[in-house]
């Protein structure tokens, strides 16, 4: 008998998954969000398909208002793995100045669910892998590996195809798509225990630095350039931070932390005591928010 | 709060605290076992899976004080934390206070990762717990200890042996509201073993435990010195796996996806299903039977020198075979069975009901064939395990059945191998998952009747006539002018030299289908065995009218697939219901109005449009004159 490890058998479902969806579906793509989920669906995706490079491309869908250093590490990415990326900005939300700072909801209303969906209309995508994982928050504890979305891109949780044994049905009606989740069964810590094992390459903002960073309403932001308005009586001062999950700079709350390797980070995560998706600002906005985002097109 | 251990967690922080790397290089040797919990609303399941997480500490603090706060909102227990808030998702389910669906939870030990599947126990929901058990090594069956074995009980039971789940936990719960009495749970032990006994369980772990205040879940429980068995989660991390057994069996290996990167390299892609394999290893391709040796095993790290049932790998072969997606890899001296008619039972999982002699897809491991289910042989009543006379399957049902699939396909039986021996049932027109299934063994007669080679074949039939054969398919409700209309066309053709046969409806039943009645499924058989009647008469160089109501779509689309592309002419005669109603040349409309004649399309039957016939005749505007004139014309041009 040879013993599989738990992340030897997520990594085998996870490649199977993959492999699923390339041998189905027309016109597949990998949405790629520059973060450490992402990094790691990328990195099934080059095993998957070795010796061959993924046969599908990068799809960014931008904001404008990412990390710097988030911009540099995905076309770091992009150049290691040979595919080819995609950057999608809504042209409205960019005509209409829509920023986190002046915008609240709206910005990843228009930025990021609206950007989406136009973007996967554009090209003509019919399926969109997404590095979403069922520990995170509990309705996407029941949301099927292959997810389904009307023609409108919508999500009807009461109307999921059930999963059986390692049988996905890919099939769908012309102009209806599928999201599917690759690492739906990894924890945060098998995410963080893989990239530790594999030695995949991860934003630099994870690990704790001095940053310059404000204190505001409850969450400690990074300034991460001229673009962020300081108001009256803020100075950024120098914190030694990193971030647990990265999206737009303005919208991340750092944490305190002299953690600055893998195995540091690891040991702060397993002995904290708050959740990974706290320091997200998106979540708190209402009860089973993300479930109402996710019906809408949020992914 | 209430009063809870969390001795195994405090250890695990030392050593988080203490030597990360440590902790870290003991964390990478985990293993994982995938579970499924059944339990009615009341058992107590989702306290149990709460606490399962609560006291592994995968539960924040923010979480934790959500929680509480809910808990004195919606909770059901008083001032106390209600661990059940933890893992009822959706909004509307939080509300009723039901779970509805499969939702799937993760906790670690530093043994194990385990993956729960959390199924509600509703009797209609037996869709959702079947899918949750597919993947599971292990069933939580929970019980309470006041009510003892119920119907559920025996249900899931029934379901957990169906989907062959080994090992089975009986988990008495509730202890702590029967004064932790040795009495009632011996009592209901016993009860339980009689019952699994009979559906083929011959063994299960049984535990008096109580989710709420935490006895013997995580932690042996002073309350019941009399038990001496594991506590439930030392248990669930010593269990073997189902991974232990899939590798002892001989090497299969569905080929998923074919990578060719350049000319100089064609590897196999898969997940191995069972067994193991090496480079120098003898395979056959399957169905083919072509052998050939395993080269490499090519993976990102470099090569490797083994693979085994789990992994995902690619593998080159040393010669040039013909292998693709949905053929399966196998050792040489031992491969899987090919048939293509089967006996299974099915679990129907959609809101509408199997018909026999419907075409559907199946997907089993990575082959997709079309398959045609007869009506069932019984259903199983899965609270008394009665088999029942059926004919047909509805929502939830469980019934045995054989198919028949339009290529033969590489499997195992369920028993045996539940990826070569599972499969899912996928409706050609909604493409909805609508039944899982599980083969049992081939039938006979697929491996006996065997095609037999002519010489002279439909080319040369169609080449002495001089013409294209066709079928002319006529679709439209009672009384639109199909058999007018075709008629018409039938004339025509024959005027100008055409071999032609009309096939009509009425005539039809008056002696091979006068067995049939008007029912759904005697109906798809009407139209099925037209169609291959039809065919034989293209195969002998035909032009064949047909004029049949044939309401639904998917039985016109199984006669378009029996015959080769371009051959199938589909023309729906478009007449409105009120019109042909007014018209009623037979006298149809007025009985089935007035209740005398049953399933009449139209009126209590519906009639499902073609959505892109060949060709299609507004009946409101065209005479049958022109109408057939169009149709001898498109005919002609093609």
């Amino acid at each position: 008998m040879t013993a599989l490890t738990h992340l030897q058998r997520l990594e085998a479902e996870s490649i199977h998954i993959l492999r699923e969806v390339v041998s189905e579906a027309e016109r597949p793509v990998m949405l790629y969000s520059i973060g450490k989920d992402s990094a790691v669906m990328l990195h099934l995706a080059r095993k998957a398909f070795y010796p061959a490079p993924p046969p599908f491309p990068l799809l960014h869908i931008d904001t404008t208002w990412k990390f710097r250093a988030m911009y540099d590490m995905r076309a770091r990415m992009a150049q290691e793995s040979g595919m080819e990326l995609l950057v999608y900005q809504n042209p409205e939300a960019k005509a209409r100045g829509i920023n986190p700072f002046d915008h609240g909801p709206l910005h990843t209303d228009m930025w990021k669910t609206e950007g989406l969906k136009q973007a996967l209309d554009l090209y003509g995508f019919d399926a969109a892998f997404g590095g979403a994982r069922r520990d995170e928050e509990k309705s996407r504890a029941k949301e099927r590996i292959f997810s389904f979305r009307s023609a409108n891109h919508r999500w009807d949780p009461k109307n999921q195809r059930p999963e059986l044994w390692r049988l996905y049905n890919a099939r769908k009606a012309k102009g209806e798509s599928i999201r599917v989740f690759p690492i739906s069964n990894w924890t945060e810590l098998d995410i963080w225990q893989y990239i530790h094992l594999e030695d995949i390459p991860i934003v630099p903002l994870y690990f704790a630095a001095k940053r310059p960073t404000v204190a505001r309403d409850g969450l400690l932001l990074m300034v991460d350039d001229e673009r962020f308005p300081l108001r009256e009586g803020e100075v950024p001062v120098e914190r030694s931070v990193r971030f647990r999950t990265l999206g737009c700079y303005p919208l991340s709350g750092a944490v305190e932390s002299h953690a600055t390797t893998l195995p540091e980070v690891i040991q702060e995560m397993l002995l904290t005591t708050t959740s990974e998706r706290q320091g997200r600002a998106i979540d708190h906005d209402q009860a089973a928010s993300m479930e109402k985002k996710k019906q809408e097109g949020y992914f | 709060m209430t009063n809870i251990t969390r001795e195994s967690s405090y250890k695990a922080q030392d050593l988080i605290a203490e030597d990360i790397d440590a902790y870290l290089e003991q964390h990478q040797h985990k293993s994982l076992l995938r579970f499924i919990t059944c339990g009615s609303v009341d058992d107590g399941k989702s306290t149990l899976i709460g606490r399962l997480l609560y006291d592994s500490k995968m539960i924040f603090e923010d979480q934790l004080a959500a929680l509480e706060a809910d808990s004195k909102r919606v909770g059901t227990q008083g001032q106390d934390i209600d661990f059940a808030l933890l893992v009822d998702g959706l909004a509307a389910e939080r509300e009723q206070g039901i779970t509805i669906d499969v939702a799937y939870r993760f906790f670690a030990t530093d043994k194990r990762k385990f993956i729960v599947a959390d199924t509600p126990g509703h009797e209609q929901y037996t869709r959702n717990m079947v899918t949750g058990a597919s993947t599971a090594d292990l069933a939580v069956i929970l019980i309470d200890a006041r009510k003892g074995v119920l119907t559920q009980t025996r249900r899931h039971s029934y379901l957990a042996k169906l989907i062959g789940i080994r090992s089975v936990v009986l988990a008495v719960n509730k202890m702590d509201l029967v004064e932790y009495s040795q009495a009632r749970f011996d009592e209901i032990v016993a009860d339980y073993r009689a019952f699994a006994k009979s559906i083929g369980i011959d063994e299960f772990l049984a535990i008096p435990l109580s989710g709420f205040k935490g006895d013997n879940v995580t932690t042996r429980s002073h309350h019941t010195p009399w038990y001496h068995g594991p506590v439930l989660l030392e248990h669930l991390e010593s269990v073997e796996l189902d991974l232990t057994a899939a590798q002892a069996a001989p090497f299969r290996l569905p080929v998923q996806w074919v990578n060719r990167p350049n000319l100089d390299f064609r590897g196999f892609a898969g997940l191995i299903a069972t067994g193991r394999v090496r480079p120098g290893d003898a395979v056959r391709v399957l169905p083919s039977g072509k052998t050939s040796v395993v080269q490499r095993i090519v993976s990102f790290d470099g090569d490797l020198p083994e693979a085994v049932a789990g992994q995902s790998v690619t593998l080159t072969l040393a010669d040039e075979v013909d292998c693709s997606r949905g053929d399966v890899l196998a050792v040489a001296d031992n491969p899987p069975q090919v048939a293509d008619q089967f006996e299974a039972t099915l679990v129907w999982m959609a809101d509408e009901a199997m018909l026999p002699g419907r075409s559907y897809w199946l997907k089993l491991a990575t082959q997709q064939v079309s398959v045609q289910i007869q009506a069932p042989k019984y259903q199983i009543n899965v609270n008394t395990l009665e088999h029942l006379a059926a004919k047909r399957l509805e929502l939830n049902a469980i019934g045995v059945t054989t198919l028949s699939t339009d290529k033969p396909i590489v499997f195992e039986p369920y028993s045996a191998n539940r990826d070569l021996g599972g499969f899912i049932l996928i409706d050609k027109f909604t493409n909805a998952t609508v039944a899982a299934g599980m083969l049992h063994f081939a039938l006979r007669r697929s491996q006996n009747v065997h095609w037999q080679a002519v010489d002279i074949t439909r080319e040369a039939h169609a080449a002495q006539k001089q013409q294209q054969p066709r079928v002319l398919w006529f679709t439209g409700l009672s009384g639109a002018g199909k058999s007018t209309i075709a008629n018409l066309v039938e004339k025509k053709l024959h005027a100008l030299g055409k071999h032609t046969f009309l096939l009509d409806g009425d005539n039809v039943r008056h002696g091979l289908n006068k067995d049939l009645g008007f029912t759904e499924a005697d109906r798809i058989e009407n139209i099925r065995r037209v169609g291959e009647v039809a065919k034989l008469m293209t195969d002998a160089g035909l032009i064949v009218l047909t004029a049949f109501i044939s309401p639904f779509r998917a039985e016109r689309d199984m006669v378009r697939a029996m015959l080769p592309a371009g051959e199938f002419v589909e023309i729906f005669v478009d007449t409105a219901l009120a019109e042909a109603e007014r018209r009623d040349v037979k006298g149809l409309y007025k009985k089935a109005r007035a209740g005398q004649l049953k399933n009449f399309t139209g009126i209590d039957s519906p009639y499902e449009p073609p959505p892109s016939p060949e060709l299609r005749i507004d009946t409101a505007s065209t005479t049958p004159e022109d109408a057939a004139e169009a149709i001898v014309a498109t005919l002609l041009a093609s």
